[in-house]
């Protein structure tokens, strides 16, 4: 082994906004091994959450990540209902679809503007973001903050959509369908993100498989998995949407599955606020049964499970948190591996990884004494190598 | 205020430091230089290394394990180096302050200089609390 070069990116580097260490070891440019030591967001959730009653759990798993701060409350109020056979009120209903929905364009168009980033096309970062905005303002008008909405409770929501902010949402709806025609247009037509993400990255069908890969990253590669259609939650029987396969599992079909999937979600969110019945928002739940309940949540990166256990009490006895990234990031073990140092940028980034959703379980470092080089060196090397193919 | 201090207050190159945060206070950081904030035209930037910036942005509670990295993290940063704590979890651990993770307030590790709460704070928060952290600089 003493031939590898090791090349480690991270805890703290700005390829990623949260801390996690890869170890890239390395052959000249050719990647050949690939380590993840994560623990760096471990906050002990799980546990914190059987010290809470049944209505305070969902502000604490809200704060599991930050991205998907709806996906989590969602899938936890699911397994609760489970638990105790609630029937929800249909309003209730489509609002968390409207609300899951508008989170998942948000958490698309801002995956969207990082892998701009990673590649050396800051415009894109700057555009996707810049069209973020106005879904966020959407956001701050239904719930008062532009993240972390607290909309969802058991039995039903906190707060209604006002019938008067209807109006206002069709429009942001219909502002942002030609900004994502801007944004298939760019990806679809550039020649050199093309080069960049085409046949870069690729993960087959069988390793998805394999590696129990979930979510846009598994439709890229062509499997037809989506809870929203597989077990459907919220209204998502009610409208009518397609799920959006790709087959080849290179980086660009995972960028073009996403922003695919915005249309679907705009399409979701049009349809749901023509069908929003007028009526109550809260079941009015009481007390929780004994028993045992499970949630199934398609978040922006894949499904989100929660498993809640009741004792009667106010409290739940046990709470399992799964994740999407959980499964996800360990498949660039095979995404990332055979690949060069360049391409690591956007191949570690390509599945969206989510550690603040991951961390379920302590990883103990034991304090390796290997020197900590700056990501930076990354994504300058990705950076440059969209330049020297623009210049050719 | 001495020339290291004024050549601070110029323009503040920022270090994110995340110490396990919820994500949130650490993309409305990266909001702040997209068009509609846009801290660079108020002369501020991240920094790609700790060793080239003038303030840390710290975020989330630090855990068993981040802890020490953010000590290290501040030993590197050249002097005069300020501190923001970003988010009610920096300010004061939030609801995680009963977790088995969690051994410490962000101040018991690094000094810190602003507090910006909130769950997230809003982009316009945190400008307005860098705003105050330059005018307390300039009055020393």
């Amino acid at each position: 082994m003493s031939h590898k070069i090791v090349v480690p990116i991270g805890p703290y580097h700005p390829l990623q906004e949260e801390p996690e260490l890869f170890r890239l070891y390395v052959e000249g440019e050719k990647v050949v091994d690939l380590d993840i030591v994560i623990g760096y967001n471990h906050r002990g959730i799980e546990e914190l959450s059987e010290h809470k009653h049944f209505d305070q759990v969902p502000f604490l798993v809200e704060r599991i990540c930050g991205i998907c701060s709806t996906s989590h409350p969602f899938a936890y109020v699911n397994a609760v209902e489970d638990l105790a056979g609630i029937q929800v009120p249909e309003r209730a209903l489509y609002i968390r679809t409207i609300i899951a929905e508008m989170e998942r364009i948000h958490s698309h168009l801002l995956w969207l503007g990082l892998a701009g980033h990673f590649i050396g096309y800051n415009t894109v970062w700057m555009w996707a973001w810049k069209y973020r905005e106005p879904v966020l303002n959407v956001f701050e008008m239904i719930s008062g903050n532009r993240n972390h909405y607290a909309m969802m409770k058991v039995g039903g929501v906190r707060r209604d959509i006002k019938n008067e902010d209807i109006p206002a949402l069709k429009k942001a709806m219909d502002e942002l369908v030609p900004a994502l025609d801007l944004f298939r247009g760019a990806v679809v037509d550039d020649p050199v993100i093309q080069a960049r993400l085409k046949g870069i990255g690729i993960l087959t069908k069988e390793q998805c498989v394999d590696w129990c890969v979930e979510g846009p990253t598994a439709r890229a590669s062509g499997l037809n998995i989506d809870v929203r259609k597989d077990e459907p939650y919220g209204a998502y029987d009610r409208v009518d949407w397609n799920v959006i396969v790709h087959e080849d599992g290179d980086i660009f079909a995972k960028t073009l599955v996403r922003i695919l999937e915005l249309y679907e979600s705009v399409s979701i969110i049009r349809q749901c606020l023509d069908k929003m019945p007028c009526g109550e928002i809260d079941a009015n739940v009481k007390d929780i049964p004994p028993g045992e309940g499970i949630g199934r949540v398609e978040a922006p990166r894949g499904e989100c499970f929660h498993y809640v256990r009741s004792d009667g009490t106010n409290r739940p006895t046990r709470h399992k948190v799964r994740a999407p990234s959980y499964m996800n990031v360990a498949s660039n073990k095979v995404a990332a591996v055979g690949g060069t140092i360049s391409d690591a940028a956007i191949t570690l980034a390509a599945v969206d990884p989510c550690y603040c959703c991951t961390e379920r379980t302590a990883v103990l470092d034991r304090g390796t004494d290997k020197k900590i080089m700056n990501g930076w060196d990354l994504i300058r090397l990705s950076q440059e190598k969209t330049e020297r193919m623009r210049g050719k | 205020m001495n020339i290291k201090l004024k050549a601070l207050t110029k323009s503040i190159w920022v270090f994110h430091a995340a110490c396990s945060p919820c994500n949130n206070c650490d993309i409305e950081i990266l909001d702040l230089l997209t068009p509609r904030h846009d801290i660079e035209r108020l002369g501020m930037t991240l920094a790609a290394s700790v060793r080239h910036a003038d303030a840390l942005l710290v975020t989330g509670i630090p855990n068993t394990k981040t802890k020490e990295r953010l000590k290290t993290l501040y030993e590197q940063a050249p002097k005069p180096c300020v501190v923001v704590a970003i988010g009610t979890c920096a300010c004061g651990r939030n609801m995680f302050r009963d977790s088995y993770n969690s051994p410490c307030n962000i101040d018991d590790i690094v000094p810190v200089d602003v507090y910006i709460p909130g769950c997230p704070p809003k982009p316009e928060a945190m400008i307005a609390g860098v705003a105050k952290l330059i005018e307390k600089l300039k009055s020393k």
